[in-house]
């Protein structure tokens, strides 16, 4: 199973922020493990877009939006065996700024397979 | 937290965790059967003490420090033993005891070692498939027996034989040194790759443990490149894994049905997968020269992956790299793939002319691909008789119902 793990923050923080020494090595542990798919950072909100849909022609809006908050601040997609394992591995993560982070499971094979049995068994 | 919340939390704490706790075990007690045993009672007195008082800021510490006193326990008690049966004897020998403060370091190499331990050559292909999911998945006997569809018993056995037999034949429980590792290496990255195919073999309707059998190989590949990151094989290992798991919604059909690569509707494929694939490729391609039969394998993958379109598909590069394969790890069935790339690359006549040449293959008599690939030629050079004739055998030897169809379908259109 995949995970989308998104980092939110209520109000971003001032100035350039790089990864702490304690994420790094938080990072290094999920690569040990075999676990991390991707993890990035996010720019600013601020350098953000933001395109509308519906009624013709999309509207497209440049950030910063006024009624921004659970900002998206970084992502990390990971393979894990449960929810449960995810849930403890993010357990483990430094982070102390007022973070949290809202854990995704991604929509995989399993589910179409659960999907076709789904159909099989509505036609029967 | 309810009782069923609670066992399913500790649980995962156990997946997590399990694997490094055996491997510091089984490098200071330096036998797999007490490392394991040491192990799960530290998981039981988890269970038994986790639910009311909750789990532990650190888990892992916590295992580690139940086992090293079960450990500690444990070897007093036999060393007791055998003292009293020394003294009835006659002399009384000094019995050293392990260095269980080492359980506290952290070498760094103890999953390493665990693998080398549970993929080595004197085990069966099976016994080393269980081995590995057992002490470096963290994966329960029950739950292997569900993956490979076979009974718990056969699995039990498998591992309690594999164990004897490691014991028997003296093991060293350590890491071989780097010309051993190179001999031994391939018995590894045959185990993992044996667990991506039983899960990519998985159809639907399949419990979904097979399945995750894929992602599960696809993990302990990069946990093994993590910890042998100039090793080419290893690399070329995961880009291969990676590639064709990428392809995993696109490769069933709305009703269940297999689809071919070609036929594949190239937007379900998982571009992160290709990504981190080609990124593994390039990695394995830089270490070796000349590439190993993995690294070449997901070469011939990569060219399918960076392809838009079947139309775009590089099959000049694809035929001469079936090509190489063919020389280093030569099988009928990458004959008959080098046949099928020769043919898009260089004509139907060419490709047929492989084709034959592998009609006496005792190994390929009744492999439906065979006639199938045959026809496919036949057809594409308007011997349509001919090609009808093949699908039709190619119909009769498939087992799988749906694909016959297909055939016979396609048999049907060569009637002129």
């Amino acid at each position: 199973m995949r995970f989308l793990v998104m980092v939110k923050v209520n109000q971003e923080p001032e100035g350039a922020q790089g990864p702490t020494p304690g994420m790094k090595s938080f990072n290094r542990g999920l690569i040990r493990d075999g676990v991390l798919l991707a993890a990035e950072g996010l720019q600013p909100i601020s350098q953000g877009v933001r395109i509308t849909y519906g009624g013709g022609k999309p509207t497209v809006t440049d950030g910063p939006f006024a009624e921004s908050k659970e900002i998206v601040a970084g992502f990390w997609i990971l393979q894990g065996r449960s929810k449960e394992e995810i849930v403890e591995r993010l357990q483990r993560c430094p982070f102390e700024g007022g973070e949290y982070v809202e854990i995704r499971q991604i929509a995989d094979l399993e589910d179409i397979h659960e999907r076709i049995k789904m159909k099989a068994q509505a036609g029967t | 937290m309810s009782a069923a919340e609670a066992s399913r939390a500790i649980e995962a704490v156990w997946g997590v965790e399990s694997p490094r706790l055996l491997g510091a075990l089984t490098r200071v007690v330096r036998d797999l059967d007490v490392a394991e045993e040491l192990a799960q009672d530290a998981f039981v007195a988890a269970l038994a003490q986790w639910p009311s008082e909750g789990i532990p800021r650190n888990p892992g510490a916590w295992l580690m420090s139940v086992a090293k006193r079960r450990a500690i326990d444990r070897f007093r008690r036999d060393a007791l033993f055998e003292g009293k049966r020394e003294m009835i004897g006659r002399e009384l020998a000094t019995v050293e005891e392990p260095d269980f403060a080492a359980l506290d370091d952290d070498v760094g190499d103890d999953l390493l070692r665990l693998m080398f331990i549970a993929c080595h050559p004197v085990l069966s292909r099976e016994a080393r498939v269980a081995l590995t999911l057992r002490m470096l998945g963290g994966l329960s006997t029950p739950e292997i027996a569900r993956a490979f569809l076979v009974s718990e018993a056969t699995v039990a056995q498998r591992i309690v034989r594999a164990k004897r037999t490691i014991a028997e034949a003296r093991v060293p429980y350590e890491v071989p040194d780097a010309r051993e590792r190179a001999e031994r290496l391939p018995s590894i990255l045959e185990a993992i790759y044996l667990v991506f195919n039983e899960g990519y073999s998985a159809t639907a309707g399949d419990d979904v443990l097979r399945p995750a059998l894929c992602e599960e190989a696809i993990r302990l590949g990069c946990v093994l490149a993590h910890m042998l990151p100039d090793d080419a094989e290893v690399h070329g290992l995961v880009a291969l894994m990676e590639i064709q798991a990428s392809r995993s919604k696109a490769r069933v059909g709305p009703s269940g049905e297999h689809v071919l690569l070609l036929d594949q509707d190239r937007s379900r494929w998982d571009y992160l997968r290709i990504a981190r694939g080609l990124a593994a490729l390039e990695r394995a391609q830089r270490l070796a020269v000349p590439f190993g039969p993995y690294t070449l394998q997901a070469a011939i993958a990569a060219c399918h992956a960076r392809a838009r379109t079947a139309a775009e598909t590089d099959w000049p590069r694809i035929a001469a790299l079936y090509d190489a394969l063919a020389q280093i790890a030569p099988s009928p069935v990458v004959e008959l793939n080098r046949a099928v790339a020769v043919g898009m690359a260089f004509g139907p006549e060419l490709g047929l002319e492989l084709v034959e040449a592998l009609e006496t293959e005792r190994a390929l008599e009744n492999y439906h691909l065979l006639p199938s690939v045959r026809g496919d030629l036949l057809e594409k050079l308007g011997r349509l008789s001919e090609a009808r004739a093949a699908f039709e055998r190619a119909a009769a030897l498939t087992q799988n119902a749906r694909d016959r169809e297909l055939l016979l379908e396609r048999a049907a259109r060569c009637r002129f």
